[in-house]
């Protein structure tokens, strides 16, 4: 190593500082400084268009990347920069200040808040303790459904648990069940299916029938008013006779449903469900809107609104999904019930206190271990058949006015009876009715069976030990193979054809009538005349 | 959705049956990273299930680092044991959309085609053999259909560098509610088609690097996606009409977004008539 070099060595003058080969070119160290200040202030110049300078840009910059210190930021950096030049518009002293935003949000979690304040009836709370609630565990199903996958997340499910206690807790309900979750376009429907006590019955069929009583009141007026013109001619048209619709408690309207938006908003109840309703929704696809007043637009016309679409769909899918372990359920033991109405169909079946489950591998199998508990529905639109031809006694007056009219006689409808095992049920092409399947293949004692229907999406039941439980997640529709055709509109009903009776003449003119009398007279002449002569020719002949 | 996100994803974006049961779910728990890691991935999405009558098929999809190049695509029996998927031709997907019906649940399950009535069939038929399709391809070309169709990103996810390659914005922070009630604010995940026809006056609004995709505004018919707020309106649900099951969920002003396809793999061709 060669020490400092010293004036005598050559190479002296060549690592002096200010004698290196390039020091000529900054010859000062003033100079330098010069430039560096001449760079510091280009850099402090402040735009025109903005009042910013790079300067402290810079500096801000830098000072956010050094306190955030985020990962690779190099590849960030025009977006530091951006949001930085963002940051600088806000005003910090402002006279007005921002109205502290109120998120729809909040709304919601105070109307969720709501269902885990304890209401009113805290009187119930002796007998809730007694056990006999109609509340059901909707937890421990809603567990055995997760097993397989199915339901919503758990905090959802406890909200719904607990909506369901404000409704037990509101109306004098019996039997209470979480239906489902129907899917809307712009809400959703959460329905609970229930049963009142008996004797229960709300005020609204009074209603109905003082509504029914008024309006025959009205065309009974109209009539006799009619009868003072002059009568009219009545109309001899009689419309197809309406099927009335199931009592309440029997049949399509065994339940009563009633629905809600979210857990937390009040239940709606939903009203009963006439055949004309289901035998409509059987034609249409509608999407649900997640308002129970919205009109259905469809062909043919939907008679009701949204809230009776979807109670007609409600029936539908009860009809075909609802499904037990077989034995689960059994036919109630009564005597002399062959010669119902009706014919052989058994309406009421009860739990079955001698119920042996079978593993979750042997349901899982073949379907002829689960049964149907639910009537299905008719083609009429109603579970139990009626014969629409059946005078009333105030019609049997009329009969004998009316013979000419009798139609052909209607085949009574049959169908499957109560109780019938799932392998009974058509599938869709190749495609069977119910794809079934054990929620675990790893620890078989303890698997959950689970069906999936394929004629419903979204329709689900499970089945584990002495468990089983229904559920519908789904938009409501049918499966369908091939494209839905809506129907068409009947053909344009035919005019009375044409014929000479129907068609106008011109009245003849002045000329024309003068005409034909003249013609007419002369005619009688003629004839007179000849009858005349005809008399006389008789008269000849008589003398001869 | 992105699989390290799956358990709330679940939770958040069901709409009643996810296809996984319990079981299932802790399985792709295990076996998703073991896919990151064998076929070299830089994240793994988890794609959903299409229902078969017998059997469900799980769908992963793996991505390297161009989020817009072709991914690859895995499906299982049982979310243990994934196999690589064919990549998706034109000419699978065409003949996908002449099938009908649902999936059978067995991979190699020959379809048959029954009806053979339109002239452009005759061009496959040239070879004068059965036209048939196997189950695996039906199954590709589905999945393909539905994420040209129905994948969606809200806006501001991912970026578009000028070399081209797609990547995730590390700016993003979520919509905020107010956007994320807007169809306009989520864009269709593949080749864009009505960017190009927009005026200048629009183009000149975008940002190039942000809104290179179509969004779902425009998309027809109107009214084939349902935008709700969920769980007390702290999630923005978006749900497809046109392909029933397909569900995407975003918590708004958080980074969490992502969707999932649980159904039987069918177009709602009945779609305008449920409107």
């Amino acid at each position: 190593e060669h020490g400092p070099y010293l004036p005598h060595e050559p190479g002296y003058g060549l690592y002096q500082p200010g004698y290196g080969p390039y020091d000529d070119q900054t010859p000062d160290p003033e100079h330098r400084m010069l430039s560096f200040q001449n760079a510091k202030a280009y850099l402090l110049k402040s735009s025109v268009t903005s009042g910013l300078n790079l300067y402290d840009h810079l500096v801000n910059v830098l000072a956010k990347i050094l306190d955030e210190q985020p990962t690779d930021p190099v590849d960030i950096f025009e977006n530091i920069s951006k949001d930085v030049k963002a940051a600088q518009f806000q005003k910090k002293m402002d006279t007005l200040r921002d109205e502290h935003e109120v998120l729809p949000s909040f709304d919601s979690a105070e109307v969720r808040r709501n269902l885990f304040l304890k209401t009113d009836g805290e009187g119930d709370e002796e007998r809730e303790e007694m056990g006999e609630t109609p509340l059901p565990n909707v937890m421990e199903t809603a567990f055995y459904f997760e097993q397989g996958g199915i339901g919503l997340s758990r905090d959802e499910t406890y909200l719904i648990f607990l909506a369901l206690k404000k409704l037990v807790s509101v109306q004098p309900i019996q039997t209470c069940r979480f239906w489902g979750r129907i899917l809307g376009q712009e809400m959703n429907y959460i329905i609970a299916e229930v049963q009142y006590h008996e004797g229960e019955e709300e005020e609204e069929e009074t209603e109905e029938e003082e509504v029914m009583v008024e309006g025959e009141k009205r065309l009974d007026e109209v009539e006799d008013e009619e009868k003072e013109k002059g009568e009219p001619l009545k109309s001899t048209y009689k419309p197809p006779p309406v099927i009335p619709k199931e009592e309440n408690g029997t049949g399509a309207n065994k339940y009563i449903y009633f629905v809600c938006n979210e857990p937390g908003k009040p239940w709606v109840k939903l009203p009963p469900v006439t055949p004309a309703q289901i035998v409509c929704a059987r034609k249409i696809k509608k999407f649900f809107t997640g308002r129970l007043d919205a009109p259905v637009v469809s062909f043919p016309p939907f008679p009701g609104n949204e809230a009776n679409y979807l109670r007609a769909q409600i029936a539908r899918i009860s009809a075909g999904t609802h499904v037990s372990p077989l034995g689960y359920y059994r036919f109630t033991e009564e005597e002399g019930d062959e010669d119902e109405e009706g014919g052989g169909g058994r309406d009421e079946c009860e739990e079955n206190p001698e119920f042996e489950p079978l593993s979750a591998f042997e349901m899982v199998e073949s379907l002829s271990t689960w049964v149907h508990h639910v009537p299905s529905i008719l083609n009429q639109g109603r579970c139990v058949w009626f014969n629409p031809l059946q005078k009333t006694e105030e019609e049997e007056g009329e009969e004998e006015e009316e013979k000419d009219e009798v139609p052909d006689e209607l085949q009574q409808e049959v169908g499957p009876p109560l109780l019938t095992p799932l392998s009974e049920d058509e599938g869709i092409q190749n495609i069977p009715a119910w794809t079934a399947s054990v929620s675990t293949k790893l620890t078989p004692q303890y698997a959950v069976a689970i069906l999936r229907s394929n004629r419903w999406p979204g329709a689900y039941a499970f089945a584990c030990g002495t468990k089983f439980g229904n559920i519908y997640f789904g938009w409501g529709h049918k499966y369908s193979l091939g494209n839905h055709t809506p129907a068409l509109p009947p053909p344009v009903q035919p005019e009375y054809p044409d014929g000479p009776e129907i068609s106008e003449a011109t009245d003849p003119t002045v000329e024309e009538e003068l005409a034909f009398k003249a013609a007419r007279e002369q005619k009688s002449l003629e004839s007179m005349e000849e009858e005349e002569e005809e008399e006389f020719e008789d008269e000849d002949d008589d003398d001869d | 959705m992105d699989a390290s996100e799956l358990h709330t994803a679940l939770q958040l974006a069901t709409s009643g049956d996810t296809g996984l049961s319990l079981e299932k779910r802790a399985a792709l728990g295990a076996s998703l990273p073991l896919l990151q890691r064998d076929y070299r991935f830089e994240r793994v999405w988890f794609w959903g299930c299409i229902q078969g009558v017998r059997d469900a098929y799980y769908i992963a999809q793996g991505l390297g680092p161009d989020l817009a190049a072709p991914r690859s695509r895995l499906y299982s029996l049982n979310c243990v044991e994934w196999s690589l998927l064919p990549p998706a031709t034109e000419e699978m997907v065409a003949q996908a959309e002449l099938l009908e019906g649902r999936f059978q649940g067995d991979p190699s399950f020959e379809y048959e085609y029954a009806e053979v009535n339109t002239e452009d069939d005759e061009r496959f038929l040239d070879d004068g053999k059965e036209l048939t399709m196997k189950e695996e391809n039906r199954l590709v070309a589905t999945i393909e259909q539905i994420d040209r169709a129905v994948g969606i990103i809200p806006r501001r996810a991912f970026m578009k560098t000028p070399l081209g390659s797609v990547h995730e914005n590390r700016n993003f922070e979520g919509l905020s509610l107010m956007e994320a009630k807007k169809l306009s604010s989520y864009f269709h995940f593949t080749e864009p088609v009505n960017l190009k026809n927009k005026t200048l006056l629009e183009k000149a609004d975008l940002d190039p690097s942000i809104d290179f995709l179509d969004s779902l505004e425009h998309d027809v018919p109107q009214g084939s996606w349902t935008v709700q707020l969920e769980k007390g309106s702290t999630v923005v649900v978006l749900r497809s009409l046109l392909w029933l099951g397909l569900t995407f969920y975003h918590v708004p002003m958080t980074k969490q977004y992502g969707y999932i396809y649980c159904g039987t793999g069918e177009k709602n061709l009945d779609l305008p008539f449920m409107l």
